[in-house]
């Protein structure tokens, strides 16, 4: 069937919350009634990335980008647009003004800074058509690998493109599966880590959720060039809208014979299934894992043996991470040699970030390894809100850290984030400006270990434990002398103790702030003072006497009697009564109340 | 032949067989790393970080876990290292309720001897303590999680080890602790009370449920006829206690501590062991002549009951039902023993000294009551026996030996060697011919079914029939058997089987001995090796043989598996649902 139209909802979980459904059930509905439902086609997507303007909606052949479509907007659409031809232009996103609606987007950092590799297909197609992925060089890839490459091949070109891991470590994805591969087993198994969990990182789920197939196509390619038949996706029962449109992806690759026995005619045969995370962080670390699919409770265990020789079951096994594979495909059909013009000499290709926290533009983007942090906040990101200065990106979630104003020009890449004390990790990256306190922030991500770790070895159960209660000391206003070094060595200690990569990395978000903002914490300790005037306990609100009228409403709304004073005179907070709870300096007309 | 590397560890050369770890290597080269959660064959995870060494990684790796390697170069031994050691430790401590003063575990706890060997005198890093209710509700096992250091290996052994998995580790981070499902009591799990959590846990966080006090209240009251009864393994080791070697024999020096301790009469429960022989005995006999159903299993551990009840039910009717020799001297001694001594039974009160925390919860099963009284008043283990003697002051080593009681005093070897894995079996084994033909043969000692595979098997000839043996112990060997034999993988006539691994030597309520020695010597039969010893020195070694119990027969119990035997030496058994809807 043709079409005049194609309308593209996202439908990713961003948008699907700010009623991408609703707005599709309308859509529908005002098509039926002008009688033009079989000329214009709704197509259901995944993510765009630029979930800050969602629900975001695409009109072609114009092109035209919609953004904050809202159900009532529908109406417009349809009956401007659709039926006469004239783009709603207060709804576009971008240049409202340019000639050629599809260039709208031309001058929008956002979108073109970006280079696309493994979102390729996110917002492009619909994830629940296995025909729409078929048609964007869908499973070539993996037609290529089975018919004119050999399994070494396949592992030589990986190798070659100097691909590594996505998922934090950065470990060379082409060197992994040699590994695999060179084990003698009956059984091997391929695994796919989509227990994505770092605080604000959600590329993953994008990519299940807007293109499910790439996920596929990539583990029947590992499959074939380790040994093995059968894989299992490690994928959160959080992410419901991914783990549906997983189950219909497999279905239909199963049912088009490139899943199942004898894949394209060839001897390889190789299946996959789902396995349900219940929410426990850990279980993104590999060999907790594949304890958990093994069905037992997840916790890692020590490595050597490695997954490679001993995974799931004692099989040989390997895993990687969901964007990890989503690149697989299209290096096997563009080449290792195009893979390595993107990016830098150590990180090839690109990385997906999850923008959050102090940015005009939060969001998924893609970026060629090598774009400098400035790049990311300022021409991506738009900036930071409110023109506050830049003060400090935190990534690579928990196990990370931050990099500081003074390094925003530094190439990103793994090397690099490791050297400034941060890591590339799943990709989180959280923009922190002036009034963020980074004793408060290391405490954020300190609790956030301390609930998820999962309790197997003392260093990590019990020292991330007392690492947490010195930090809320700390933004308490009961810091202690000493207290910034019984950090430091517990911290020390932790990294080298713990069993597994989460515990010996959750000190570095303490490690890193210490090692850029220690004046912060000695402010903290020493003066008992939160420089960013975040830390409540220690805030003091004062009275200035030059601007205070006198007026008493003050001093009549303190719930706990702290302000007293003389009519038509300065009146004075009494700071050993005060809650700091701020009434006062709501309530007062004339801005005589600071806080500091 | 085995392969061997060649490592460095502390700038010294040592070679080492393929498939070992530094730790195992270490030691070989007179180096002892600290070890915590490590118990060999059972607890093998690198949890708790103690032995950590340098191995040229990114952080430091577990030696209880690391593989030798060709070439690998070890640090066991630095600042670092050191350092690294007393912070976990440190932070192990202050996570743990100190009460050390009033812990049962004092001075035999793992714990606190590796925070005098890592020179640990202050915590840095005290912090929030977790407190938790204390679990007593059980018979036999009291838990603890204010003590417990979650080295896990209680789960361990409780799941991989017994297959019982009453304990698990739940919740996350901080709040983790071992619990049973739902955090219900330990009575309401399928836990068999076996005890061997007991005697794994490092520290005070898991103990039996205490009887001694009850056992003082009964020795004060002038009114009752207070008598005891020892099972054989607890002469094995309780000298253990008193600083003998592992494996000495100390039968008459525990005797007269018994007398000592104002026991009316002590009386040795390897006559009941007899006892059980020749009921038992007769039983298969009859089963096997009368197609009865085979393969009969023994029933003199309560804890193999419990766990059958629970998870074999439908071969409740392979189980032989003989009362376990410590319900029959009970019932013995309120029937025969009342009856000869002019005692009202209801002034006879029975202490069992047992090497089993199970003992106590089959002392409290309603149906073993078969006088009309319990068989059996309390249960103390072989450990609080050793702690009366201490609170009453006794000189243990400097007694003089003394001999049981009449008269129910003299037992035979094969009632003695009850209390190792295979016992049982070759004491039944000593007396089928006997029971089967009449006839006695020569055949005493039974290699065969003695030593510490986990499954053994026999095969013996008696007038023409192949009688078909196997002996299990520790309730995952139980398992791997009967699931065997309900498969019709194997066929037997009699099968052994002892919950604890080792048999009654090793039970859960005998001494505790740390992971420092039971990781280096099979305690199990060097425990054994005092009651084979003992099993020679005696002039009777088959039960048919022990004159007291056919004595006993001829003044009341007329004949092994006659009325009044049954009356009072059998028993009968419920299936159990493991966690049933209340």
């Amino acid at each position: 069937m043709v079409y005049r139209s194609h309308v593209l909802i996202c439908n990713g979980t961003g948008c699907t919350a700010s009623k991408a459904p609703e707005l599709m059930a309308r859509l529908e509905k005002a098509l039926a009634e002008k009688g033009i439902e079989k000329e214009v086609k709704i197509v259901k997507t995944g993510c765009f990335g630029l979930c800050e303007k969602g629900p975001i909606m695409v009109v072609y052949p114009e092109g035209a980008t919609y953004c904050h479509v809202m159900p009532d907007d529908i109406d417009e659409i349809v009956n401007e647009h659709l039926v006469k031809g004239r783009i709603v232009k207060r709804l576009l996103l971008g240049d409202k003004d340019v000639e050629d609606v599809a260039k709208s987007l031309d001058n929008v950092g956002f979108f073109n800074r970006q280079v696309r590799i493994a979102l390729r297909n996110c917002g492009v197609i619909n994830p629940e058509v296995i025909d729409e992925y078929i048609a964007k060089d869908g499973y070539a890839a993996l037609a290529k690998a089975l018919t004119e490459m050999t399994p070494q091949q396949v592992i030589d070109e990986i190798k070659k493109s100097g691909l590594r891991g996505r998922g934090g470590g950065g470990f060379p994805t082409g060197m992994k599966w040699q590994f695999a591969a060179n084990q003698v087993s009956d059984q091997k198994y391929v695994c796919c880590n989509a227990d994505e969990g770092d605080p604000g990182a959600f590329m993953d789920r994008s990519i299940l959720e807007g293109d499910p197939h790439t996920v596929i196509e990539a583990m029947a390619i590992a499959g074939y060039a380790i040994g093995a038949n059968q894989g299992y996706i490690y994928v959160r029962a959080e992410y419901p809208i991914a783990v549906q449109r997983l189950n219909i992806a497999i279905k239909q690759a199963r049912e088009y014979g490139l899943l199942g026995k004898n894949i394209f005619g060839t001897d390889f045969s190789f299946d996959l299934d789902i396995r349900l995370g219940a929410g426990a962080f850990v279980c993104g670390e590999e060999t907790a894992l594949m304890t958990s699919i093994d069905g037992h409770r997840g916790e890692p265990r020590t490595r050597p043996p490695f997954p490679a020789v001993k995974g799931l079951w004692g099989k040989p096994t390997i895993l990687n991470n969901v964007e990890t594979y989503a690149n697989i495909p299209v290096i096997l059909l563009k080449g290792a040699d195009w893979f390595n013009t993107i990016g830098t000499e150590k990180s090839k290709g690109t990385k997906v970030f999850a923008i959050g926290g102090k940015i005009n533009n939060t969001g998924l983007v893609e970026i060629p390894m090598g774009m400098t942090l400035r790049e990311v906040i300022y021409d991506i990101g738009g900036g930071i809100p409110k023109g506050k200065k830049f003060k400090a990106a935190q990534t690579g979630g928990p196990s990370g850290g931050c990099i500081p104003a003074s390094h925003i020009d530094v190439p990103i890449d793994y090397d690099n984030l490791l050297e400034l004390g941060s890591m590339m990790g799943s990709g989180g990256m959280i923009i922190m400006d002036e009034d963020n306190c980074m004793v408060d922030i290391a405490k954020f991500f300190l609790e956030f270990t301390v609930d998820e770790s999962c309790g197997k070895c003392p260093p990590c159960r019990i020292g991330t434990k007392r690492m947490y209660e010195i930090l809320d000391r700390i933004t308490s206003g009961k810091g202690e002398e000493g207290d910034i070094e019984k950090l430091e060595l517990l911290a020390k200690n932790i990294k080298q103790s713990a069993l597994c990569g989460l515990g010996q990395t959750a000190p570095n978000p303490v490690l890193s702030t210490l090692r850029y903002f220690r004046d912060e914490y000695e402010a903290h300790v020493k003066e008992h003072r939160c420089p960013a005037g975040v830390c409540r306990a220690m805030l003091k609100y004062y009275i200035i006497p030059d601007k205070c009228k006198g007026c008493s409403l003050c001093s009549k709304k303190c719930p706990v009697g702290a302000i007293s004073g003389e009519v038509k005179k300065p009146f004075v907070i009494d700071q050993s009564k005060c809650i700091k709870c701020g009434v006062c300096m709501d309530t007062c007309k004339f801005a005589a109340i600071e806080k500091k | 032949m085995s392969e061997f590397v060649t490592l460095t560890i502390d700038g010294k050369e040592v070679k080492a067989p393929v498939g070992s770890t530094v730790l195992e290597a270490a030691k070989s080269a007179g180096i002892n790393i600290p070890t915590l959660c490590f118990l060999k064959g059972i607890n093998e995870i690198g949890a708790c970080r103690m032995c950590v060494v340098d191995v040229g990684a990114r952080s430091l790796q577990a030696a209880c876990m690391y593989p030798v390697a060709e070439g690998l170069k070890v640090v066991t031994n630095s600042p670092e290292i050191r350092e690294a050691r007393r912070v976990t430790l440190e932070l192990i401590l202050s996570s743990h309720e100190k009460k050390c003063l009033s812990c049962v575990r004092s001075l035999n706890c793992e714990l606190q001897k590796l925070a005098q060997e890592l020179n640990i005198h202050d915590i840095r890093f005290e912090g929030e303590l977790q407190h938790y209710p204390i679990d007593d509700l059980s018979h036999s096992i009291v838990r603890d999680p204010n003590k417990c250091i979650l080295c896990r290996r209680c789960v361990s052994v409780c799941k991989n080890v017994q297959t019982v998995s009453a304990i698990e580790t739940v919740d996350r981070g901080y709040k983790t602790i071992v619990a049973s499902p739902f955090h219900m009591p330990l009575k309401d799990t399928p836990c068999v009370n076996c005890g061997q959590c007991i005697v794994a846990c490092p520290t005070g966080a898991l103990r039996e449920k205490n009887s001694t006090e009850k056992v003082w209240d009964a020795l004060n009251n002038k009114d009752l006829h207070v008598v005891v009864q020892t099972a054989p393994a607890v002469r094995a080791a309780i000298g253990e206690e008193f600083g003998y070697a592992i494996g000495t024999p100390v039968t008459g020096k525990m005797v007269a501590a018994l007398k000592k301790l104002g026991f009316a009469k002590v009386f040795d429960t390897d006559t009941a062991a007899d006892l059980t022989i020749m009921e038992e005995g007769t039983e298969l006999v009859d089963r096997i002549k009368n197609n009865g159903v085979l393969p009969m299993i023994t029933s003199c551990s309560p804890g193999w009951i419990k766990f059958c009840e629970h998870f074999y039910p439908d071969m409740l009717d392979n189980l032989s039902t003989c009362k376990s020799p410590q319900n029959m001297f009970g019932a013995v001694l309120k029937s025969y023993y009342a009856d000869k001594m002019g005692i009202d039974p209801a002034k006879i009160f029975v202490v069992s000294v047992m090497p089993c925390t199970a003992k106590k919860y089959e002392a409290e099963r309603p149906e073993l009551a078969s006088t009309g009284y319990p068989d059996v008043d309390e249960v103390i283990t072989t450990r609080e026996l050793a702690q009366m003697i201490r609170e009453a002051g006794i000189d243990f080593r400097n007694l003089e030996d003394e001999e049981f009681d009449d008269p129910m005093g003299e037992a035979t070897g094969a009632g003695v060697i009850f209390g190792a894995t295979g016992g049982v079996m070759e004491a039944a084994l000593r007396s089928l011919p006997f029971l089967l033909t009449g006839k006695d043969d020569d055949n005493i000692d039974i290699n065969v079914v003695r030593g510490t595979d986990g499954i053994k098997e026999a095969e013996l000839e008696i007038d023409g029939l192949k009688v078909k043996a196997a002996v299990a112990h520790g309730l995952g060997n139980a398992r791997k058997l009967l699931d065997k034999v309900k498969a019709g993988e194997a066929e037997y006539h009699f099968i052994e089987i002892m919950a604890c691994p080792g048999g009654c030597v090793c039970g859960g309520g005998q001494p505790i001995q740390p992971a420092s020695v039971r990781n280096d010597m099979n305690l199990m039969a060097e425990r054994a090796k005092a009651l084979y010893q003992e099993d020679q020195s005696l002039t009777y070694r088959k039960s048919h043989q022990n004159p007291r119990v056919l004595k006993m027969y001829e003044e009341y119990f007329e004949k092994p598996g006659g009325h009044k035997s049954h009356k009072l030496l059998h028993t009968h058994y419920v299936a159990r649902e493991n966690y049933p809807e209340k």
